[in-house]
Protein backbone atom coordinates (compact mmCIF):
# COMPACT_ATOMS: atom_id res chain seq x y z
CA UNK A 1 0.00 0.00 0.00
CA UNK A 2 0.93 3.60 -0.52
CA UNK A 3 2.37 5.45 2.43
CA UNK A 4 0.22 7.82 4.41
CA UNK A 5 -0.20 11.42 3.37
CA UNK A 6 -0.80 14.61 5.25
CA UNK A 7 1.89 13.70 7.73
CA UNK A 8 3.09 15.78 10.60
CA UNK A 9 6.87 15.56 10.90
CA UNK A 10 8.44 15.15 14.33
CA UNK A 11 11.72 13.85 15.71
CA UNK A 12 10.26 10.36 15.86
CA UNK A 13 8.90 10.18 12.31
CA UNK A 14 10.63 8.12 9.68
CA UNK A 15 9.95 10.04 6.48
CA UNK A 16 10.69 8.82 2.96
CA UNK A 17 10.02 10.17 -0.50
CA UNK A 18 6.90 8.62 -2.02
CA UNK A 19 7.12 6.65 -5.25
CA UNK A 20 6.08 9.58 -7.39
CA UNK A 21 8.89 11.80 -6.12
CA UNK A 22 12.38 10.82 -7.20
CA UNK A 23 15.60 12.37 -6.01
CA UNK A 24 18.07 12.41 -8.83
CA UNK A 25 21.30 14.14 -9.83
CA UNK A 26 20.86 16.02 -13.07
CA UNK A 27 24.13 15.57 -14.96
CA UNK A 28 23.29 18.17 -17.58
CA UNK A 29 22.52 21.00 -15.20
CA UNK A 30 24.76 19.82 -12.35
CA UNK A 31 22.04 20.11 -9.72
CA UNK A 32 20.07 17.72 -7.57
CA UNK A 33 16.39 17.60 -8.41
CA UNK A 34 13.25 15.99 -7.06
CA UNK A 35 11.13 14.77 -9.95
CA UNK A 36 7.40 14.71 -9.38
CA UNK A 37 4.37 14.87 -11.65
CA UNK A 38 4.42 18.19 -13.51
CA UNK A 39 7.01 19.54 -11.11
CA UNK A 40 10.72 19.59 -10.67
CA UNK A 41 11.99 20.78 -7.31
CA UNK A 42 15.51 21.96 -6.65
CA UNK A 43 16.49 20.96 -3.11
CA UNK A 44 19.52 22.79 -1.71
CA UNK A 45 22.60 20.89 -0.50
CA UNK A 46 21.36 20.38 3.03
CA UNK A 47 17.95 19.25 1.86
CA UNK A 48 19.62 16.71 -0.43
CA UNK A 49 21.73 15.42 2.42
CA UNK A 50 18.69 15.12 4.68
CA UNK A 51 16.70 13.28 2.03
CA UNK A 52 19.55 10.89 1.37
CA UNK A 53 19.66 10.09 5.09
CA UNK A 54 15.89 9.52 5.18
CA UNK A 55 16.01 5.87 4.15
CA UNK A 56 12.91 4.73 6.00
CA UNK A 57 14.95 3.30 8.86
CA UNK A 58 16.37 6.44 10.43
CA UNK A 59 13.98 8.78 12.16
CA UNK A 60 14.30 12.55 11.99
CA UNK A 61 16.08 12.61 15.33
CA UNK A 62 18.76 10.22 14.01
CA UNK A 63 19.20 12.40 10.96
CA UNK A 64 19.72 15.46 13.18
CA UNK A 65 22.26 13.50 15.26
CA UNK A 66 24.26 12.64 12.17
CA UNK A 67 24.25 16.16 10.81
CA UNK A 68 25.11 17.63 14.21
CA UNK A 69 28.11 15.31 14.46
CA UNK A 70 29.21 15.96 10.90
CA UNK A 71 28.98 19.74 11.06
CA UNK A 72 29.79 20.06 14.77
CA UNK A 73 26.67 22.18 15.14
CA UNK A 74 24.04 22.31 17.90
CA UNK A 75 21.64 19.40 17.45
CA UNK A 76 18.52 21.24 18.59
CA UNK A 77 18.88 23.98 15.98
CA UNK A 78 19.49 21.41 13.28
CA UNK A 79 16.48 19.40 14.33
CA UNK A 80 14.23 22.44 14.04
CA UNK A 81 15.53 23.21 10.54
CA UNK A 82 15.25 19.64 9.36
CA UNK A 83 11.69 19.32 10.61
CA UNK A 84 10.72 22.60 8.92
CA UNK A 85 12.21 21.51 5.61
CA UNK A 86 10.56 18.10 5.71
CA UNK A 87 7.22 19.53 6.76
CA UNK A 88 7.37 21.91 3.81
CA UNK A 89 7.96 18.95 1.52
CA UNK A 90 5.12 17.04 3.18
CA UNK A 91 2.74 19.97 2.73
CA UNK A 92 3.61 20.02 -0.95
CA UNK A 93 2.62 16.35 -1.09
CA UNK A 94 6.12 14.97 -1.65
CA UNK A 95 6.76 13.13 1.58
CA UNK A 96 5.37 10.05 3.24
CA UNK A 97 6.51 8.07 6.25
CA UNK A 98 7.03 4.54 7.44
CA UNK A 99 4.63 3.52 10.17
CA UNK A 100 4.56 0.37 12.26
CA UNK A 101 1.62 -1.84 11.49
CA UNK A 102 -1.04 -1.09 14.06
CA UNK A 103 -2.88 -4.38 13.78
CA UNK B 1 6.81 22.36 -16.71
CA UNK B 2 9.91 24.35 -16.39
CA UNK B 3 13.55 24.86 -17.03
CA UNK B 4 16.45 24.80 -14.62
CA UNK B 5 18.88 27.63 -14.48
CA UNK B 6 20.33 28.97 -11.28
CA UNK B 7 19.35 26.83 -8.31
CA UNK B 8 16.96 29.01 -6.32
CA UNK B 9 17.88 29.92 -2.76
CA UNK B 10 14.70 28.53 -1.21
CA UNK B 11 15.60 25.06 0.03
CA UNK B 12 12.81 23.46 -1.97
CA UNK B 13 12.03 25.90 -4.70
CA UNK B 14 9.90 24.74 -7.57
CA UNK B 15 12.13 25.13 -10.57
CA UNK B 16 10.77 27.74 -12.89
CA UNK B 17 12.39 29.15 -15.92
CA UNK B 18 14.49 32.14 -14.90
CA UNK B 19 15.87 34.95 -16.98
CA UNK B 20 18.99 33.28 -18.31
CA UNK B 21 17.17 30.62 -20.30
CA UNK B 22 15.70 33.46 -22.28
CA UNK B 23 19.12 33.75 -23.88
CA UNK B 24 20.22 30.16 -23.87
CA UNK B 25 17.03 28.16 -24.45
CA UNK B 26 18.21 25.33 -22.25
CA UNK B 27 16.71 21.95 -23.00
CA UNK B 28 13.30 21.61 -21.34
CA UNK B 29 12.96 19.51 -18.21
CA UNK B 30 9.89 17.72 -19.48
CA UNK B 31 8.74 16.68 -22.92
CA UNK B 32 5.32 15.58 -24.08
CA UNK B 33 5.29 12.59 -26.38
CA UNK B 34 2.12 12.22 -28.39
CA UNK B 35 2.84 8.69 -29.48
CA UNK B 36 -0.40 8.26 -31.44
CA UNK B 37 -3.47 10.24 -32.42
CA UNK B 38 -5.62 7.13 -32.33
CA UNK B 39 -8.18 7.31 -29.52
CA UNK B 40 -11.48 5.54 -28.89
CA UNK B 41 -12.90 8.67 -27.27
CA UNK B 42 -14.18 11.69 -29.17
CA UNK B 43 -13.91 14.58 -26.73
CA UNK B 44 -15.21 17.75 -28.37
CA UNK B 45 -12.38 19.78 -26.79
CA UNK B 46 -9.54 17.48 -27.76
CA UNK B 47 -6.27 19.38 -27.99
CA UNK B 48 -5.07 17.31 -30.94
CA UNK B 49 -5.00 19.03 -34.32
CA UNK B 50 -8.13 18.82 -36.43
CA UNK B 51 -5.91 17.12 -39.04
CA UNK B 52 -4.95 13.96 -37.13
CA UNK B 53 -1.88 11.86 -37.96
CA UNK B 54 -2.97 8.47 -39.32
CA UNK B 55 -1.41 5.37 -37.80
CA UNK B 56 0.68 4.70 -40.92
CA UNK B 57 2.65 7.88 -40.25
CA UNK B 58 3.44 7.03 -36.63
CA UNK B 59 7.04 6.55 -35.55
CA UNK B 60 7.99 2.91 -35.14
CA UNK B 61 9.00 1.34 -31.84
CA UNK B 62 12.68 1.68 -32.71
CA UNK B 63 12.27 5.27 -33.73
CA UNK B 64 10.59 6.13 -30.40
CA UNK B 65 13.31 4.29 -28.51
CA UNK B 66 15.95 6.30 -30.28
CA UNK B 67 14.04 9.49 -29.42
CA UNK B 68 13.84 8.48 -25.76
CA UNK B 69 17.56 7.76 -25.52
CA UNK B 70 18.36 11.02 -27.20
CA UNK B 71 16.08 12.99 -24.87
CA UNK B 72 17.73 11.47 -21.79
CA UNK B 73 21.13 12.24 -23.21
CA UNK B 74 20.48 15.92 -23.82
CA UNK B 75 19.12 16.50 -20.32
CA UNK B 76 15.37 15.97 -20.45
CA UNK B 77 14.27 14.55 -17.08
CA UNK B 78 10.61 13.70 -17.52
CA UNK B 79 8.56 12.32 -20.39
CA UNK B 80 4.81 12.27 -20.60
CA UNK B 81 3.38 9.50 -22.76
CA UNK B 82 0.27 11.00 -24.26
CA UNK B 83 -1.77 11.02 -27.43
CA UNK B 84 -4.42 10.44 -28.67
CA UNK B 85 -4.60 7.49 -26.43
CA UNK B 86 -1.06 6.22 -25.69
CA UNK B 87 -2.30 2.78 -24.63
CA UNK B 88 -3.57 2.28 -28.20
CA UNK B 89 0.06 1.57 -29.07
CA UNK B 90 0.94 -2.07 -28.55
CA UNK B 91 4.53 -1.23 -27.67
CA UNK B 92 3.76 1.11 -24.76
CA UNK B 93 5.21 -1.17 -22.08
CA UNK B 94 8.38 -1.57 -24.11
CA UNK B 95 8.68 2.19 -24.57
CA UNK B 96 8.13 2.90 -20.86
CA UNK B 97 10.76 0.31 -20.01
CA UNK B 98 13.20 1.89 -22.42
CA UNK B 99 12.54 5.35 -20.98
CA UNK B 100 12.97 4.16 -17.38
CA UNK B 101 16.18 2.36 -18.25
CA UNK B 102 17.45 5.61 -19.75
CA UNK B 103 16.75 7.28 -16.38
CA UNK B 104 13.69 9.27 -17.44
CA UNK B 105 10.78 9.94 -15.08
CA UNK B 106 7.76 8.53 -16.90
CA UNK B 107 4.19 9.70 -16.75
CA UNK B 108 1.21 8.17 -18.54
CA UNK B 109 -1.54 10.54 -19.63
CA UNK B 110 -4.47 8.33 -20.49
CA UNK B 111 -8.22 8.13 -20.94
CA UNK B 112 -7.84 4.67 -19.34
CA UNK B 113 -10.61 2.95 -21.28
CA UNK B 114 -8.30 0.52 -23.10
CA UNK B 115 -6.31 -0.60 -20.05
CA UNK B 116 -6.56 -3.99 -18.41
CA UNK B 117 -5.29 -4.58 -14.90
CA UNK B 118 -2.59 -6.83 -16.26
CA UNK B 119 -1.29 -4.24 -18.69
CA UNK B 120 -1.27 -1.57 -16.00
CA UNK B 121 0.68 -3.89 -13.78
CA UNK B 122 3.16 -4.52 -16.63
CA UNK B 123 3.55 -0.77 -17.00
CA UNK B 124 4.25 -0.44 -13.29
CA UNK B 125 6.87 -3.19 -13.55
CA UNK B 126 8.39 -1.39 -16.52
CA UNK B 127 9.07 1.55 -14.19
CA UNK B 128 6.10 3.83 -14.82
CA UNK B 129 6.23 6.60 -12.19
CA UNK B 130 2.83 8.20 -12.42
CA UNK B 131 -0.60 7.83 -14.03
CA UNK B 132 -2.92 10.63 -15.06
CA UNK B 133 -6.48 9.72 -15.95
CA UNK B 134 -8.88 12.14 -17.59
CA UNK B 135 -12.47 12.35 -16.42
CA UNK B 136 -15.30 14.07 -18.26
CA UNK B 137 -17.68 14.40 -15.30
CA UNK B 138 -18.76 12.55 -12.15
CA UNK B 139 -21.55 10.35 -13.46
CA UNK B 140 -21.81 8.27 -16.61
CA UNK B 141 -24.72 10.13 -18.16
CA UNK B 142 -22.81 13.33 -18.73
CA UNK B 143 -19.28 11.91 -18.76
CA UNK B 144 -19.96 9.32 -21.45
CA UNK B 145 -21.86 11.84 -23.51
CA UNK B 146 -18.97 14.31 -23.46
CA UNK B 147 -16.45 11.59 -24.37
CA UNK B 148 -18.78 10.15 -27.00
CA UNK B 149 -18.00 6.69 -25.58
CA UNK B 150 -20.45 4.45 -23.73
CA UNK B 151 -19.19 2.79 -20.57
CA UNK B 152 -16.08 4.95 -20.46
CA UNK B 153 -16.69 6.57 -17.10
CA UNK B 154 -17.20 3.29 -15.30
CA UNK B 155 -14.02 1.91 -16.80
CA UNK B 156 -12.04 4.97 -15.75
CA UNK B 157 -13.15 4.54 -12.14
CA UNK B 158 -12.02 0.95 -12.26
CA UNK B 159 -8.61 1.76 -13.72
CA UNK B 160 -8.13 4.54 -11.14
CA UNK B 161 -8.72 1.95 -8.43
CA UNK B 162 -6.21 -0.46 -9.97
CA UNK B 163 -3.71 2.37 -10.22
CA UNK B 164 -3.77 2.92 -6.49
CA UNK B 165 -3.85 -0.82 -5.75
CA UNK B 166 -0.63 -1.11 -7.73
CA UNK B 167 0.76 1.70 -5.60
CA UNK B 168 1.10 4.03 -8.55
CA UNK B 169 0.49 7.71 -7.86
CA UNK B 170 -2.62 9.07 -9.52
CA UNK B 171 -3.61 12.40 -10.99
CA UNK B 172 -7.24 12.99 -11.84
CA UNK B 173 -7.50 15.34 -14.78
CA UNK B 174 -10.88 17.00 -15.17
CA UNK B 175 -11.47 19.12 -18.23
CA UNK B 176 -14.08 21.70 -17.35
CA UNK B 177 -16.56 23.65 -19.45
CA UNK B 178 -20.06 25.06 -19.24
CA UNK B 179 -21.76 21.68 -19.31
CA UNK B 180 -19.88 20.14 -16.38
CA UNK B 181 -18.61 23.02 -14.21
CA UNK B 182 -21.51 22.54 -11.81
CA UNK B 183 -20.01 19.16 -10.92
CA UNK B 184 -16.72 20.59 -9.68
CA UNK B 185 -17.34 20.08 -5.93
CA UNK B 186 -18.20 16.44 -6.62
CA UNK B 187 -15.20 16.03 -8.87
CA UNK B 188 -12.96 17.17 -6.01
CA UNK B 189 -14.67 14.61 -3.78
CA UNK B 190 -14.26 11.95 -6.48
CA UNK B 191 -10.51 12.64 -6.62
CA UNK B 192 -10.35 12.16 -2.85
CA UNK B 193 -12.41 8.98 -2.99
CA UNK B 194 -10.13 7.62 -5.69
CA UNK B 195 -7.17 8.39 -3.42
CA UNK B 196 -5.57 10.62 -6.04
CA UNK B 197 -2.44 12.58 -5.19
CA UNK B 198 -3.21 15.37 -7.54
CA UNK B 199 -6.19 16.90 -9.27
CA UNK B 200 -5.90 18.97 -12.39
CA UNK B 201 -8.88 21.24 -12.94
CA UNK B 202 -8.29 22.34 -16.50
CA UNK B 203 -10.70 24.65 -18.19
CA UNK B 204 -10.96 24.04 -21.90
CA UNK B 205 -8.55 26.04 -24.05
CA UNK B 206 -10.24 27.23 -27.19
CA UNK B 207 -8.38 26.20 -30.30
CA UNK B 208 -8.57 23.15 -32.57
CA UNK B 209 -11.56 20.98 -31.78
CA UNK B 210 -12.56 23.11 -28.81
CA UNK B 211 -12.87 26.20 -30.96
CA UNK B 212 -15.30 24.34 -33.22
CA UNK B 213 -17.27 23.51 -30.06
CA UNK B 214 -16.94 26.83 -28.33
CA UNK B 215 -20.65 27.62 -28.33
CA UNK B 216 -21.37 24.35 -26.54
CA UNK B 217 -18.48 24.63 -24.07
CA UNK B 218 -17.85 28.24 -23.13
CA UNK B 219 -18.66 28.93 -19.46
CA UNK B 220 -20.24 32.14 -18.20
CA UNK B 221 -18.23 34.64 -16.18
CA UNK B 222 -20.31 33.82 -13.11
CA UNK B 223 -19.64 30.09 -13.50
CA UNK B 224 -15.92 30.70 -13.69
CA UNK B 225 -15.81 32.94 -10.67
CA UNK B 226 -17.64 30.35 -8.66
CA UNK B 227 -15.27 27.68 -9.91
CA UNK B 228 -12.20 29.69 -8.88
CA UNK B 229 -13.69 30.16 -5.40
CA UNK B 230 -14.33 26.43 -5.06
CA UNK B 231 -10.77 25.58 -6.09
CA UNK B 232 -9.27 28.08 -3.66
CA UNK B 233 -11.28 26.80 -0.70
CA UNK B 234 -10.53 23.18 -1.55
CA UNK B 235 -6.79 23.88 -1.89
CA UNK B 236 -6.67 25.32 1.60
CA UNK B 237 -8.75 22.50 3.06
CA UNK B 238 -6.80 19.72 1.34
CA UNK B 239 -3.24 21.01 1.79
CA UNK B 240 -0.82 18.09 1.99
CA UNK B 241 -3.55 15.66 1.00
CA UNK B 242 -4.46 16.57 -2.57
CA UNK B 243 -2.56 18.98 -4.79
CA UNK B 244 -4.90 20.93 -7.04
CA UNK B 245 -3.60 22.49 -10.23
CA UNK B 246 -5.91 24.94 -11.87
CA UNK B 247 -5.98 26.16 -15.46
CA UNK B 248 -8.40 28.99 -16.28
CA UNK B 249 -9.65 29.80 -19.74
CA UNK B 250 -8.16 33.11 -20.73
CA UNK B 251 -11.13 34.55 -22.58
CA UNK B 252 -12.35 36.35 -19.50
CA UNK B 253 -8.98 37.58 -18.29
CA UNK B 254 -7.55 40.96 -19.14
CA UNK B 255 -4.17 39.59 -20.02
CA UNK B 256 -3.47 36.37 -21.86
CA UNK B 257 -1.76 33.34 -20.39
CA UNK B 258 1.95 32.90 -20.85
CA UNK B 259 1.29 30.09 -23.24
CA UNK B 260 3.78 27.21 -22.92
CA UNK B 261 5.90 29.57 -20.84
CA UNK B 262 6.59 31.42 -24.08
CA UNK B 263 7.10 29.90 -27.51
CA UNK B 264 10.25 27.76 -27.64
CA UNK B 265 11.38 28.70 -24.15
CA UNK B 266 10.69 25.72 -21.92
CA UNK B 267 8.59 23.18 -23.71
CA UNK B 268 8.36 21.02 -26.77
CA UNK B 269 6.39 18.00 -27.76
CA UNK B 270 6.78 15.33 -30.39
CA UNK B 271 3.86 14.39 -32.60
CA UNK B 272 2.94 10.81 -33.60
CA UNK B 273 4.75 11.32 -36.89
CA UNK B 274 7.86 12.64 -35.15
CA UNK B 275 7.47 16.38 -35.66
CA UNK B 276 9.11 18.44 -32.93
CA UNK B 277 6.57 21.11 -31.96
CA UNK B 278 6.64 24.18 -29.68
CA UNK B 279 3.18 23.25 -28.39
CA UNK B 280 0.70 20.46 -29.02
CA UNK B 281 -1.53 22.71 -31.11
CA UNK B 282 1.27 24.27 -33.15
CA UNK B 283 0.46 22.33 -36.29
CA UNK B 284 -2.77 24.30 -36.49
CA UNK B 285 -0.66 27.27 -37.60
CA UNK B 286 -0.27 26.92 -41.33
CA UNK B 287 2.84 28.19 -43.02
CA UNK B 288 5.24 26.89 -40.39
CA UNK B 289 7.52 24.02 -41.24
CA UNK B 290 8.18 21.72 -38.33
CA UNK B 291 11.30 19.56 -38.39
CA UNK B 292 10.93 15.87 -37.71
CA UNK B 293 13.07 13.51 -35.64
CA UNK B 294 13.24 11.60 -38.93
CA UNK B 295 15.26 14.42 -40.47
CA UNK B 296 19.02 14.31 -40.22
CA UNK B 297 19.01 16.90 -37.43
CA UNK B 298 19.34 16.11 -33.75
CA UNK B 299 16.50 17.02 -31.40
CA UNK B 300 18.76 19.54 -29.65
CA UNK B 301 19.52 21.17 -32.99
CA UNK B 302 15.84 21.38 -33.88
CA UNK B 303 15.11 22.96 -30.50
CA UNK B 304 17.89 25.52 -30.78
CA UNK B 305 17.96 26.32 -34.46
CA UNK B 306 14.90 25.33 -36.43
CA UNK B 307 12.92 28.10 -38.04
CA UNK B 308 9.62 27.08 -36.42
CA UNK B 309 11.08 27.45 -32.93
CA UNK B 310 12.88 30.68 -33.65
CA UNK B 311 10.01 32.34 -35.50
CA UNK B 312 8.11 33.39 -32.35
CA UNK B 313 10.85 33.10 -29.77
CA UNK B 314 11.55 36.06 -27.55
CA UNK B 315 10.02 39.41 -28.49
CA UNK B 316 11.67 40.38 -31.78
CA UNK B 317 8.81 39.08 -33.95
CA UNK B 318 6.16 41.13 -32.18
CA UNK B 319 3.90 43.76 -33.68
CA UNK B 320 1.98 46.45 -31.84
CA UNK B 321 0.52 46.49 -29.24
CA UNK B 322 2.85 43.77 -27.89
CA UNK B 323 6.03 45.27 -29.37
CA UNK B 324 6.17 48.18 -26.95
CA UNK B 325 4.06 46.71 -24.16
CA UNK B 326 5.53 46.52 -20.67
CA UNK B 327 4.23 42.95 -20.29
CA UNK B 328 5.93 41.53 -23.37
CA UNK B 329 8.56 39.65 -21.38
CA UNK B 330 5.90 38.43 -18.96
CA UNK B 331 3.32 36.80 -21.21
CA UNK B 332 5.19 36.86 -24.55
CA UNK B 333 2.05 38.03 -26.28
CA UNK B 334 -0.09 35.06 -25.20
CA UNK B 335 -0.85 32.03 -27.31
CA UNK B 336 0.31 31.91 -30.94
CA UNK B 337 -2.20 29.21 -31.86
CA UNK B 338 -5.06 31.24 -30.47
CA UNK B 339 -3.82 34.37 -32.24
CA UNK B 340 -3.71 32.41 -35.49
CA UNK B 341 -7.09 30.75 -34.99
CA UNK B 342 -8.86 33.99 -34.17
CA UNK B 343 -7.01 36.56 -36.26
CA UNK B 344 -5.42 34.55 -39.07
CA UNK B 345 -1.90 35.71 -38.13
CA UNK B 346 0.08 34.00 -35.38
CA UNK B 347 2.21 37.15 -34.96
CA UNK B 348 -0.76 39.19 -33.83
CA UNK B 349 -1.50 39.84 -30.19
CA UNK B 350 -3.51 36.99 -28.71
CA UNK B 351 -7.09 38.37 -28.68
CA UNK B 352 -7.44 37.10 -25.12
CA UNK B 353 -5.47 40.26 -24.26
CA UNK B 354 -7.60 43.31 -23.54
CA UNK B 355 -5.14 45.40 -25.57
CA UNK B 356 -5.84 43.43 -28.73
CA UNK B 357 -8.10 45.38 -31.09
CA UNK B 358 -10.16 42.21 -31.47
CA UNK B 359 -10.61 41.51 -27.78
CA UNK B 360 -13.94 43.30 -27.37
CA UNK B 361 -15.61 41.57 -30.28
CA UNK B 362 -14.37 38.12 -29.37
CA UNK B 363 -15.14 38.51 -25.69
CA UNK B 364 -18.67 39.65 -26.48
CA UNK B 365 -19.16 36.77 -28.87
CA UNK B 366 -17.93 34.26 -26.30
CA UNK B 367 -20.16 35.79 -23.66
CA UNK B 368 -23.14 35.53 -25.97
CA UNK B 369 -22.26 31.92 -26.76
CA UNK B 370 -21.98 31.14 -23.05
CA UNK B 371 -25.47 32.50 -22.49
CA UNK B 372 -26.80 30.68 -25.56
CA UNK B 373 -28.71 27.48 -25.93
CA UNK B 374 -26.31 25.45 -28.04
CA UNK B 375 -25.19 22.31 -26.28
CA UNK B 376 -24.66 19.93 -29.20
CA UNK B 377 -21.13 18.68 -29.64
CA UNK B 378 -19.05 18.13 -32.71
CA UNK B 379 -17.17 14.95 -31.81
CA UNK B 380 -13.47 14.55 -32.53
CA UNK B 381 -12.54 11.76 -34.94
CA UNK B 382 -10.49 10.94 -38.00
CA UNK B 383 -13.49 11.69 -40.22
CA UNK B 384 -13.15 15.40 -39.45
CA UNK B 385 -15.84 15.41 -36.76
CA UNK B 386 -19.35 14.10 -36.24
CA UNK B 387 -22.17 16.28 -34.99
CA UNK B 388 -24.04 15.00 -31.95
CA UNK B 389 -27.64 14.09 -32.75
CA UNK B 390 -30.46 16.34 -31.55
CA UNK B 391 -31.42 14.13 -28.64
CA UNK B 392 -27.84 13.88 -27.39
CA UNK B 393 -26.82 10.41 -28.51
S1 LIG C 1 -9.02 14.64 -25.32
FE1 LIG C 1 -10.41 12.88 -25.51
S2 LIG C 1 -10.47 12.43 -27.71
FE2 LIG C 1 -8.67 13.73 -27.37
S3 LIG C 1 -7.02 12.29 -27.07
FE3 LIG C 1 -7.80 12.79 -25.05
S4 LIG C 1 -9.31 11.20 -24.59
FE4 LIG C 1 -8.91 11.13 -26.82
S1 LIG D 1 -0.24 43.63 -25.62
FE1 LIG D 1 0.90 41.75 -25.93
S2 LIG D 1 2.55 41.81 -24.42
FE2 LIG D 1 1.04 43.35 -23.80
S3 LIG D 1 -0.27 42.30 -22.32
FE3 LIG D 1 -1.23 42.08 -24.36
S4 LIG D 1 -0.45 40.14 -25.15
FE4 LIG D 1 0.87 40.72 -23.44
Amino acid sequence: MAGPRNISVSGASRPVLPRHAKLRYDETRKVWVILAPERVLAPDEIAVEVLQLCNGERNVGDVADQLAAKYAAPREAILVDVIAMLQDLADKGFLTEIREKTS
Amino acid sequence: MSDVTIPPSDSLAVLEKQRSTAETFGIPLAVLLEITHRCPLQCPYCSNPVELDRSGKELTTDEWKKVLSELAEIGVLQVHFSGGEPTARKDLVELVKHASDAGLYTNLITSAVLLTRERLSDLADAGLCHVQISFQGIEEGLADRVAGYKGGHRKKLEVAKWTRELDLPLTVNAVMHRQNLHQLPDIIQMALDLDADRLEVANVQYYGWALKNRAALMPTVAQLEECTGIVETARERLKGRLTIDYVVPDYYALRPKKCMGGWGRQFFNISPAGKVLPCHAAESITGLDFESVRSNHSIAWIWQNSDAFNRYRGTGWMKEPCKTCEFREIDFGGCRCQAFALTGDAANTDPACALSPLHETIFKQAEAEAAGETSRFLYRNFAGGTLESENGT
